[in-house]
């Protein structure tokens, strides 16, 4: 019986010390009628077999095409220390740290992921991680709620769609509204955000680089919401994150990223990594789990769970928010990414990433017709307009393999020409010349 | 041990890319750039290396030690589905690929994987479909009760009120909260929820009633007896019904939620289904409707064609929406059906068998140790008990951490005093049962001739027991708040 070690002579022994003569006498309480009405599940099978199953299903997919494919999910290079680490068990087959003294592997690492994140960030401290970008952003914004006691949420139009859909639907339940400060031509409009914020506003959201690679510096807009005294929140791309302007400088009260980059492999959508960081002052409005350091009896230094009182397990339906876990081996592996590549490895990514975006677009807008989107700076995405709709281009291209980018008309009615171009190290030059030629050839 | 950060050496790097770029400076106007570097650690591999795995040491796991933490199910987590998750075929895939016309025809093993999945979830609980968004069980709560939000609005009607049985779980009442549900506590008499409280509460609150909230077996390791009642009088209001499935180890093969009455379920695959709990996370919470809920799924859905093909389905006008960027968390769910995949029916059927079995034969040895309420009743995979008279569950639990033994749950469910609650899981031997029975006896043992003794556990650990005050008080949560 797979993972079952229990002998013939054991389950004898067993059943007769509960007093009963077969398993199944242990369901009494389950009566004949509300046995499952049909249980058509086929039959184990070997190690082997399920591996190969799956060998053929992987097989199925293309995932080494040429890519230019970001959107705020990035294939970047993972050192193999990383999963070597991270794979070791008594990581991955522990829980959540209850106990501090037989998990202080895994408290000592969220304490130290902590304050990785604040330190990349520029903020006061950061919490242990939540599911992923899309709720960072929507817990963030109840910080805002719930200390603002407001009910408007301003965002900025080039947020990641992705996150703002989930937005709308994580809010729609409550008494919230969300106002969407349009972009234009994939450039944030501050000035348009500076007057949307108002006494009634609880946070202004907005993206750095935004969800069309345009970097900005937000410090303006933080200061009206300040002003205001709404929240000003952020959402990062931890890679870029290593050169810009940090969210501290900007004086943003809440900082988040979907940290994905640092160390997940993109697995077809998850599991990711939400990280969250803010300033001193709102802790106590922070969600899910936050490793602190103290002493023991002993006055030795030790790590533990700590202001649980926010806690869905002692607040119940008054907690601050319902997140009982964080992501906790995805947090160890971005750590790990973070300490493997240090300041000066993930600084040269970040360069390298952006020089050969800044390749792309000199060998693209060569071509007839293609041309930049607007002329804000950007990191290593970028929007290009081109002469004909993106989708149909980015198909073709696929079939010759190659996935030039996404199409970013699928969420942006109007912008069905706009293509949204990512680089990272995976990519080289001559990646991006075959890309240029073929879409060239197209044009 | 020294934070990775007190090993830091300015000027080390394990790990630099070959790259020929400009500085960023070059790239980017001054202003729009950081003043400084993050403080990152600057190590060698090998430092990096040494320190996680230190680390590592540090932590007890359910592959170094036994951990019957109640409610929580860590079992065993089979070793080839590491290797199952990680074939580049699936963990180099982006996610978006899928949204593409063309890209979509380059995922189709994933889709497969996804809606193989969904089809025996579907055959396990008796439901019509599965939705696999939603990251974790806390994440599959708020997802299954917005859903019957949605139910109740699509009839044209607003409903406030989520009944919750005193018993359930802290997550139950705060995802209510969260979905903008009022929460009405329903209390339990002899561990079951009381028909009589259920029904003042139908009566109090009638038609604003949405739904009801059940863990089952509950969080006392109890079947609810009183379901088919429950299912009856909920109907008559047509309120909904959802399963928290954070104790579905104990019913695979015996209930199908589907079956009895349920409206909605989610379950925790790294509970049930054997994937890794990571040390906190992730998980994967995919949720699963009957008939009445299906419209409302969050979007985007799996489909098959007519050629046997998968595409994904957005254009689902009544559906709650997004809750989460993509199909879930992918990596995971292809472990669980993995490990389906590996047991089986009979073998899922089986590990509920086992899980019984072994919380009911440790429930009964334990009879003489601790104080264990409902010794006449079978538990389900998991029981509670409570510390002998004039000792802690605190220091019973911190006493068999010195023994190489994890804590059970303590504490919970709340309506227990000084709570242990045990969940062995089918994976454990009866040498490992045996060998923790004695360990708690001798512990009990210890603490009624000694009781300081037990106070001062745990002795043998990296740390003894923590200031948890003045980790609130002082608040260092980095390196830098110290």
């Amino acid at each position: 019986m797979p993972y079952i070690p229990h002998t013939p002579d054991d389950l004898q022994e067993m059943l007769s010390v509960v007093g009963v003569r077969t398993l199944d006498d242990l369901f009494a309480d389950i009566p004949p009628d509300m046995r499952p009405q049909s249980f058509n599940l086929p039959k184990g099978q070997g190690e082997a077999a399920v591996c190969a199953y799956f060998e053929d299903l992987a097989a199925k997919n293309s995932p080494d095409m040429i890519s230019f494919l970001g959107a705020g999910y990035y294939a970047h290079q993972i050192p193999r220390a990383v999963d070597a680490l991270a794979g070791r068990s008594e990581f991955y087959t522990a829980y959540t740290p209850y106990q501090a003294e037989c998990s202080q592997g895994t408290l000592q690492a969220i304490f130290e992921f902590q304050t990785a994140v604040s330190r990349l960030m520029d903020m006061d401290c950061a919490n242990a991680s939540v599911y992923d970008g899309g709720t960072a952003l929507f817990e963030a914004a109840m910080m805002a709620v719930r200390a603002t006691r407001r009910r408007v949420l301003v965002v900025d139009e080039a947020v990641n769609p992705v996150w703002r859909v989930m937005l709308g639907t994580y809010i729609s339940s409550l008494d919230l509204e969300l106002k969407t400060v349009r972009q234009r031509d994939g450039v944030s409009d501050l000035a348009g955000l500076v007057a949307a914020v108002d006494d009634s506003c609880a946070a202004v959201l907005v993206q750095n680089p935004n969800f069309f690679g345009a970097v900005a510096d937000y410090t303006e807009l933080f200061a009206a919401a300040r002003a205001h005294k709404a929240f000003g929140v952020i959402s990062v791309y931890p890679v870029m994150q290593a050169v810009l302007r940090t969210p501290g400088e900007m004086g943003a009260d809440v900082a988040v990223a979907e940290a994905q980059s640092l160390g997940q492999p993109l697995s077809f959508g998850g599991p990711y990594l939400g990280v969250m960081a803010c300033r001193k002052e709102h802790i106590r409005q922070f969600p899910g789990r936050i490793a602190g350091r103290t002493t023991d009896l002993d006055g030795k230094t030790g790590y533990v769970l700590t202001l649980q009182a926010r806690e869905q397990h002692i607040r119940r339906a008054k907690a601050t928010s319902n997140i009982c876990s964080n992501q906790a081996l995805c947090a160890l592996r971005a750590l790990i990414h973070m300490s493997l590549l240090g300041p000066t490895g993930l600084t040269r990514v970040a360069e390298n990433n952006m020089a050969l975006a800044r390749y792309a677009v000199e060998r693209l807008t060569a071509l007839k017709g293609v041309e930049l989107l607007n002329d804000a700076p950007f990191g290593n995405e970028v929007a290009l307009r081109l002469p004909i709709p993106a989708e149909p281009l980015v198909d073709m291209l696929t079939s010759h393999g190659c996935v030039p980018g996404y199409p970013v008309g699928r969420y942006y009615p109007g912008m069905e020409n706009v293509l949204l171009l990512a680089c990272t190290e995976l990519n080289s030059r001559r990646q991006i010349g075959f890309l240029a030629e073929t879409v060239g050839g197209l044009l | 041990m020294k934070t990775i950060f007190a090993k830091s050496v300015p000027g080390r790097c394990a790990w630099e890319i070959e790259s020929d770029a400009p500085g960023a400076a070059d790239m980017l106007p001054a202003g729009l750039l950081r003043k400084a570097p993050p403080r990152l650690p600057e190590c060698s591999e090998l430092d990096v290396v040494r320190h996680f795995t230190g680390l590592s040491r540090l932590n007890y796991s359910v592959d170094a030690n036994f951990y019957p933490l109640g409610s929580c199910t860590m079992k065993y987590n089979p070793k080839f589905t590491e290797y199952v998750a990680a074939l580049p075929g699936f963990s180099r895939l982006h996610p978006m690929l899928a949204q593409l016309s063309r890209g979509a025809a380059c995922t189709q093993g994933a889709l497969q994987c996804l809606h193989e999945t969904e089809r025996w979830l579907c055959e396990l609980t008796g439901m019509k479909a599965f939705t696999f968004q939603p990251m974790a069980g806390a994440n599959g709560e708020f997802t299954g009760v917005k859903l019957i939000a949605a139910y109740h609005k699509a009839r044209g009607r607003t409903r406030k009120k989520m009944l919750i049985p005193d018993a359930a779980h802290g997550t139950n009442p705060a995802s209510a909260a969260l979905a903008g549900f009022e929460t009405v506590n329903i209390e339990s008499r002899d561990g079951m929820v009381d028909p009589e409280a259920l029904m003042a509460a139908l009566a109090a609150h009638g038609e604003d009633v949405a739904g009801l909230m059940m863990t089952c077996p509950n969080t006392l390791g109890l079947m609810e007896v009183h379901l088919p009642r429950i299912v009856e009088e909920l109907r008559k209001v047509d309120a909904l019904l959802y399963y928290d499935g954070a104790n579905m180890n104990a019913i695979m093969g015996k209930m199908r939620v589907g079956d009895v009455g349920f409206d909605v379920v989610h379950l925790n695959v790294h509970k049930t289904l054997g994937t890794p709990h990571g040390g906190g996370g992730p998980g994967a919470g995919p949720v699963g409707v009957g008939e009445r809920l299906l419209p409302f799924l969050p979007a985007p859905r799996v489909a098959m064609r007519e050629d046997g093909s998968y595409r994904l389905e957005y254009n689902l006008p009544q559906s709650i929406g997004y809750m989460g960027p993509f199909y879930g968390s992918f990596g995971v769910v292809v472990k669980a059906l993995a490990y389906m995949l590996r047991l089986g029916g009979e073998g899922l059927t089986r590990a509920s068998e086992y899980a019984a079995l072994n919380a009911n034969y440790l429930k009964k040895r334990l009879e003489d140790v601790l104080d264990v309420p409902f010794a006449r009743r079978f538990c389900a995979h998991e029981f509670v008990a409570s510390a002998p008279e004039g000792m802690r569950a605190l220091d019973i639990a911190k006493a068999l951490l010195d023994r190489g033994f994890h804590a059970p749950t303590i504490y919970f469910p709340l309506i227990v005093k000084e709570c242990l609650m045990a969940e062995p899981t089918e994976t454990e031997s009866k040498e490992t049962l045996d060998a923790y029975v004695d360990a708690l006896r001798e512990i009990v043992a210890q603490g009624k001739a000694d009781p300081q003794s037990l106070t001062d556990a745990p002795v043998s650990l990296p740390v003894r027991r923590m200031d948890e005050t003045a980790a609130a008080r002082q608040m260092v949560l980095t390196e830098d708040m110290a």
